[in-house]
């Protein structure tokens, strides 16, 4: 964990609701920790996931979700941001031969950053990508850069109509090893499909770094907090 | 050159300065000393622990608010035994002075057991007792909130405690100094205040409370003049140490505490929203001394009275 001083390079919307927010000056970060940034006007810090990390640059991608959030469409190119990196546990990229990427809505973002550190390692991910509608849609052009990409919309208008175990089920993946971020229903049911895999989970969180229990969840060996010993879990630990 | 000497004694302990993180903010203490030497904190207020391994309540427990944020967290701890043989021994591997223990409850009984349960522990000096917690049904604020109750709960704990008693006040009351009272006649060594203050936030689009027990404790800056105004008014009709903590955030923060009439100062919120604000505070303390000419710290106690 380290407390730093960040430049906005750029703040831009991608699609609805949805931006994307370059640092610059950001210290290494493994892919799937999550940073913290100070809002001005705001009291608490916002977890954000890391969607790429190259050279002291830091990409975070946000959805619109709250006034926090809301003021943050607001950040001017240059200005400074308080920022705690290097937060929790990330993703053990070691872990799969033929990894599967499966992401819903803003729950993307890490797994950018990850398929582009399987890629380096030699490995071709899967990737299935969940979205509300074609208007939301982020990021799919850089994904398909890195793997064979899978869509699915909540209401068919890009994609298989429905959500991404629509996509796995129809498409009969070939993977050893599942890497997921999403909306808690989506990772339940992912759990439910498999528990070969890890998932990386979002809370309502005080602190982020571990100190005040604001983000206990229950697992098979007791609890623990999102933000100390997750973000990621090993799927078959969640309860 | 400029002399400043932070040294406080509270109940017969010297701290190197008045600094302590509040009970709640900063776990057992040891996962923050991968960042920082913890041992410039004048002592450590540990997490709020009780007889039995607790859970806490559902998420979210979390809930913020302008200048603050409400929690709920249900005072989530491994029970009493494992914070003895298991948190307490980790802190004391790298933190070398005294710590206070933080003890909550149900009943009176639970309440006893679980406070002299740390008669023994070398590394403990003082026990703080929360009878102000709102996070926790039948317990907890029902204990702090009626001085009879508060005075019956301090007695038979004091009968076989060993280590001396802070006494952690609610302001949810209408008169704090009236409880305050009842507890330093009961036998209290200390008291330190304030404990959060009862508070809600609403989800717009839901209409449901954002806390899932709907209620929590609300603390930050915004609480802080509450919190010197109670300190002010608690520490001049009482005899025993008071214990300042509300909204403190910065160096001058902790002047003007113990310029209401606090010995010693608790920085809760303020270690949420930075891991390193008591190493900051402390510090920066010597330059803040050094702007208001103030050599010794221990001097400015009470000074407002």
């Amino acid at each position: 964990m380290i407390k730093e001083k960040v430049r906005i390079v750029s703040n831009n919307r991608l699609s609805d609701g949805v931006y994307e927010l370059v640092l610059d000056g950001a210290s290494k970060v493994d892919c799937g920790q999550f940073i913290e940034l100070t809002i001005p006007g705001f009291y608490l810090n916002r977890p954000f996931s890391v969607a790429d990390y190259e050279n002291g640059k830091l990409t975070v991608l946000y959805k619109i979700l709250g006034e926090g959030t809301l003021a943050m469409t607001g950040l001017k190119e240059g200005t400074y941001l308080d920022m705690i990196n290097g937060l929790g546990n990330g993703f053990l990229v070691d872990r799969a031969e033929k990894p599967l990427l499966v992401g819903g809505g803003i729950g993307i973002a890490p797994l950018y950053y990850l398929a582009k550190e399987l890629v380096k390692r030699g490995k071709t991910p899967t990737i299935v990508l969940g979205y509300r509608t074609k208007n939301e849609v982020f990021y799919l052009k850089e994904f398909e850069k890195l793997g064979v990409t899978m869509v699915a919309t909540d209401d068919g208008t890009l994609g298989l109509k429905g959500n991404v175990l629509t996509v796995i089920k129809a498409s009969e993946i070939d993977f050893d090893y599942y890497y997921a971020c999403g909306p808690m229903v989506m990772l339940n049911a992912l759990k439910e499909y498999s528990t070969k895999g890890e998932i990386s989970l979002e809370a309502r969180m005080g602190c982020g770094f571990g100190a005040c229990m604001g983000c206990s969840i229950m697992t098979t060996s007791g609890t623990k907090r999102v933000c100390k010993e997750g973000p990621v879990f090993d799927a078959g630990e969640v309860i | 050159m400029f002399v400043t000497d932070m040294k406080v004694n509270l109940l017969g302990t010297t701290l190197d300065n008045p600094i302590i993180p509040a009970s709640g903010t900063f776990g057992f203490g040891y996962e923050f000393a991968s960042w920082y030497d913890i041992n410039i904190l004048g002592s450590i207020s540990c997490k709020g622990t009780t007889l039995e391994a607790r859970y806490g309540n559902p998420l979210p427990r979390i809930a913020e608010c302008p200048a603050g944020l409400i929690n709920a967290i249900g005072l989530q701890n491994p029970g009493v035994e494992k914070v003895i043989s298991e948190e307490l021994v980790k802190l004391k591997e790298v933190y070398k002075k005294p710590v206070i223990a933080n003890v909550g409850g149900h009943s009176t009984d639970e309440y006893v057991k679980t406070v002299s349960a740390f008669n023994d522990v070398d590394n403990v000096f003082a026990v703080e007792l929360n009878i102000s917690c709102p996070n926790v049904k039948g317990g907890g604020m029902a204990f702090g909130t009626d001085y009879k109750t508060a005075s019956e709960l301090v007695k038979k704990i004091k009968e076989k405690a060993t280590k001396p008693i802070i006494v952690k006040l609610s302001p949810n009351v209408t008169d704090v100094t009236e409880i305050a009272l009842a507890v330093q006649d009961a036998g209290a060594d200390a008291v330190s205040l304030i404990n959060t203050l009862v508070g809600m936030r609403f989800n717009l689009r839901t209409g449901k409370p954002i806390i899932s027990v709907g209620k929590g404790g609300y603390s930050g800056p915004g609480v802080y003049p509450v919190a010197l105004r109670m300190v002010y008014e608690v520490s001049k009709a009482l005899n025993i140490p008071v214990i300042g903590m509300g909204g403190i955030s910065k160096s001058e923060d902790v002047i003007e505490m113990m310029t209401a009439g606090a010995t010693a100062v608790m920085v809760g919120s303020a270690n949420l929203i930075n891991p390193f604000a008591c190493k900051e505070i402390i510090d920066r303390l010597p330059y803040v001394m050094e702007k208001y000419r103030i050599n010794k710290l221990e001097d400015i106690i009470g000074r407002a009275h």
